[in-house]
């Protein structure tokens, strides 16, 4: 039986001897013994599978479940391992096994039927080069041979990773193994020796800014909460995640839960409260469960609840489960959220730091602003400075997306330029295709294109040419995308997003998403006033994209005709394409597609007529038929059902 | 299905409106939806109209008001899925399903729905049948899955 093999490490000793200890380092025995807690040194093999939620839906799950049948069956004795993601998500399931005296090496696309031929070359020494993604550089360990290091890869060696230190090396499950790598002893350190004034300036030092779009100085913030006069405050930690393709926040929950939770109890010492909130979305189920767990932990180590460590700070973690609205994201949306009304984001001022909660003094963060707190009370507000650009100190982590070779999270220092995280780590364009643009920030971002690819990512840059840097979300289009579909796409979003509060941003992208709608559409009869509404509607949207940035309620309006003055801005010729041409190149706008049989190669099998969903194919059998332009909506399932090729895109 | 919401709301027995959201969270893990027999029961617990809460759940897209089917589609349309063929494997559910987001077929086998990001946009586009993952789908092998639910269940 593969039996688990734990280091005897309790709570006590973890206690006492590290969360305990202030002094910068441990004394050289601890260390010894930490390092087997955090599996850089191994006394047995470990095995460690990446479980985030794109490991999951890879297949990790089954590649666990085989490894441990794997080992039961050969009688072997290992200890298995859940970590979080790596970031590497085009490489999932990805596999790790760590040998007693080697390097961990990393395998990828290790799916349950690879797994048996793995494990027998692992454990015979046997590097299987084929599968490997690269091994862990440890000074005290003998490297594999002709592995390559995973820091060198391409994909790794721009990085920076702070936030993602931890990420696919320790357990997301394990307390112990994030103490062991360093965590909560800022936090123990924070509580028991700085005050709620001090706390706030060195975060307010490091210039660290709101990570959930804003950009606000989150020391600020901090500040006004707490010097707010009243019985009661509120931190709300924003985890809602509600761009439509963002999932770097859920994955920073899945791989790391802890250091959530140690900068959230931070900055709840900071403002001075006794009730933290996380509002995360309720399909999250892996995160919330993780989560949930972690906070189960810290509470049986002390970490959380009544006078912490005998500091005389109080706090209650609730994990809150919001029931899915984008606009719930907007801090007053999410306060009456959880007050148990309809999310709707009320005017400011006033602010959530004066009125928030229940009326009293809240501070609303964002998950990865909240995950910086602990490394700038390790490592100081003046190493964070150093990180990043001037105006805009730290990482970010950044989800890649779409057309692209690499697909994953990295992290990057602030101010790198999109270019070289498109064609650095993302590896650039698959296929030899020519890269169309990069969209940022998803529904309330925008479009760079190749001509200004070389823009730094930080919240400056990217604002100077219309983009709101939003959750960090890139999605790279190539040019088999339109560009206006993805336009239309985002338009769809918000208009059934749109809370339905204020007019400009309800009426108003409901005019938009129709002009869209018009664009792509191919109306049956041409010659009623439907191409004069197309050209009225296109010339509108300047204007009508002006009104509702100006005069919506919350960013969610505001924020909502970014993508369409910015696609205006770089892709008139698209715009025209499909308005005076009535084509789409890319192919993806399926109405405006006509259809024709070649009549030399049909043979009238009338396999595609009685298909049409529009009857818009005639003929007689055994002679070539014919579409009816007029009738027909451009579907395709003719093309698809012709055994003879005898249709094409005119 | 009965509904046997008394044991859920006895999980709350303060009855504030903030407990609204939870107890229909609860309800709806529970059975699947929100009946309007449920619907009525929290109003009477918390001394809010059922039009309230009607006017709560409708707001946000967590709730839905039929049961699920035997088989729970969720369809991925996050942006990356979007640019993905997402749009297109939509319609081919709704065309072979024959009901939209949000319903329920009329035997009870499959419902649909729609979520944003799924977290695995390396493998768009996808699809989630109760706990199975069904990725980079191409529209044409829609019809084939499906048909594989409903031969497993005969
Ligand atoms: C429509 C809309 C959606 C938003 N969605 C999110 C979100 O998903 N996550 C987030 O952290 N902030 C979101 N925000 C920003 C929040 O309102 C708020 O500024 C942020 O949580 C503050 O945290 P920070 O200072 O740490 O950035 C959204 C704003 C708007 C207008
Ligand atoms: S958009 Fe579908 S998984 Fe991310």
């Amino acid at each position: 039986m593969s039996e688990k093999i734990h280091i005897p490490v309790e709570k006590e000793y973890l206690v006492n001897n590290v969360l305990l200890n202030e002094s910068a380092d441990l004394p050289v025995e601890v260390e010894k013994i930490l390092r087997f807690v955090r599996k850089d040194k191994v006394k047995h093999p470990v095995i460690m599978v990446g479980t985030g939620s794109c490991g999951l839906i890879s297949g990790a799950g089954e590649t666990l479940l085989e490894i441990n049948k794997y080992l039961l069956d050969r009688d072997i004795k290992a200890d298995v391992i859940e970590t979080g993601c790596t970031g590497y998500c085009s490489l999932e399931p990805v596999v790790d096994v760590h040998l007693p005296g080697k390097t961990r090496i990393s395998f990828k696309n290790v799916s349950a039927e690879k797994l048996p031929f793995l494990l027998d070359s692992m454990l015979n020494n046997i590097v299987p080069h084929e599968y490997v993604v690269g091994q862990y550089e440890n000074p005290s360990l003998e490297l594999w041979k002709d592995v390559p290091l995973i820091g060198e890869l391409p994909f790794f060696a721009m990085q920076y990773r702070n936030l993602m230190k931890n990420w696919g090396r320790i357990s997301p499950h394990s307390i112990e193994e994030y103490i062991a790598a360093g965590g909560y002893r800022s936090y123990v350190k924070t509580i028991r020796n700085y005050t709620h004034e001090e706390v706030c300036d060195i975060v307010e030092k490091s210039g660290l800014q709101g990570r959930g779009g804003g950009g606000f100085l989150t020391g600020k913030k901090w500040k006004i909460a707490h010097t707010a006069m009243a019985d009661q405050r509120f931190l709300l930690c924003n985890a809602n995640e509600s761009d439509p393709g963002g999932f770097a926040n859920r994955s920073m929950i899945e791989s790391d839960p802890h250091r959530l939770i140690e900068g959230l109890v931070i900055a709840a010492y900071a403002i001075g409260t006794s009730r933290a909130y996380i509002y995360i979305r309720s399909d999250y189920i892996t995160a919330i469960n993780r989560l949930e767990k972690a906070i189960d932990r810290a509470q049986y180590y002390g970490l959380l609840g009544y006078n912490v460590y005998g500091s005389g700070f109080n706090i209650d973690i609730i994990v809150s489960k919001g029931p899915g609205a984008f606009v719930c994201g907007e801090e007053t949306a999410m306060i009456s959220s959880i007050e148990g009304k309809r999310g709707m984001p009320s005017p400011k001022p006033p602010y959530p730091a004066i009125s928030g909660l229940f009326g009293k003094p809240t501070v609303v963060n964002n998950v990865e602003t909240l995950s910086n707190i602990p490394a700038i009370f390790e490592n100081g507000p003046d190493w964070f400075m150093s990180l990043g650009n001037k105006t805009a100190p730290g990482t970010k982590i950044l989800t890649l997306s779409g057309k692209l070779n690499n697909q994953g999270i990295i992290e990057v220092p602030l101010g790198t330029k999109v270019k070289d995280i498109i064609f650095g780590a993302g590896g650039g364009v698959p296929a030899k295709k020519e890269l169309k643009a990069v969209q940022i920030g998803g529904p309330s971002g925008g479009f760079v294109t190749s001509e200004n690819i070389d823009i730094p990512y930080d919240f400056d840059s990217l604002a100077s040419v219309g983009i709101y840097m939003g959750s960090g979300g890139m999605l790279v289009l190539d040019e088999d995308c339109c560009i206006i579909d993805t336009v239309k796409y985002f338009m769809d979003f918000i208009q059934k997003e749109s809370c339905g509060k204020c007019i400009p941003c309800r009426e108003g992208t409901r005019r938009m998403l129709e002009v869209y709608e018009n664009i792509t559409k191919r109306p049956v009869d041409e010659n009623g006033h439907a191409t004069l509404e197309r050209f009225k509607g296109v010339m509108q949207l300047e204007s009508l994209a002006s009104v509702i940035k100006d005069t919506s309620l919350c960013g969610l309006g505001q924020k909502a005709p970014n993508p369409v003055i910015s696609s205006l801005k770089y892709f008139r010729n698209d715009y025209e394409e499909h308005i005076f041409d009535r084509e789409c190149s890319a192919g993806v706008c399926k109405e405006l597609r006509l259809f024709y049989i070649d009549v030399e190669k049909c043979t009238g099998c009338t396999a595609c007529a009685p298909k049409c969903p529009v009857s818009a194919i005639i003929g007689t059998k055994r002679h070539p038929f014919f579409i009816v332009e007029e009738k027909c909506t451009g579907c395709g399932i003719c093309y698809d059902v012709c055994k003879f090729n005898a249709i094409s895109v005119k | 299905m009965d509904y046997q919401t008394s044991a859920i709301l006895a999980k709350y027995p303060r009855g504030q409106s903030d407990c609204l959201i939870p107890i229909l969270q609860d309800i709806q893990e529970e059975y699947g939806y929100l009946s309007e027999t449920a619907v009525v029961e929290v109003g009477r617990h918390l001394d809010l109209p059922s039009s309230k809460i009607f006017g709560l759940a409708t707001f946000y897209n967590q709730f839905r008001f039929e049961p699920r089917g035997r088989f729970h589609v969720s369809l991925c349309h996050g942006t990356s899925c979007n640019v993905a063929a997402a749009p297109e494997i939509l319609r081919e559910l709704e065309k072979i399903l024959k009901i939209r987001p949000g319903e329920t077929t009329r035997d009870g086998m499959f419902s649909l729905e729609i979520l944003a990001c799924m977290g695995a946009c390396h493998l768009a586009p996808l699809i989630r049948v109760n706990d199975n993952y069904h990725t980079k789908l191409d529209p044409g092998s829609i019809g084939d899955i499906i048909d594989s639910y409903i031969t497993g269940e005969e």
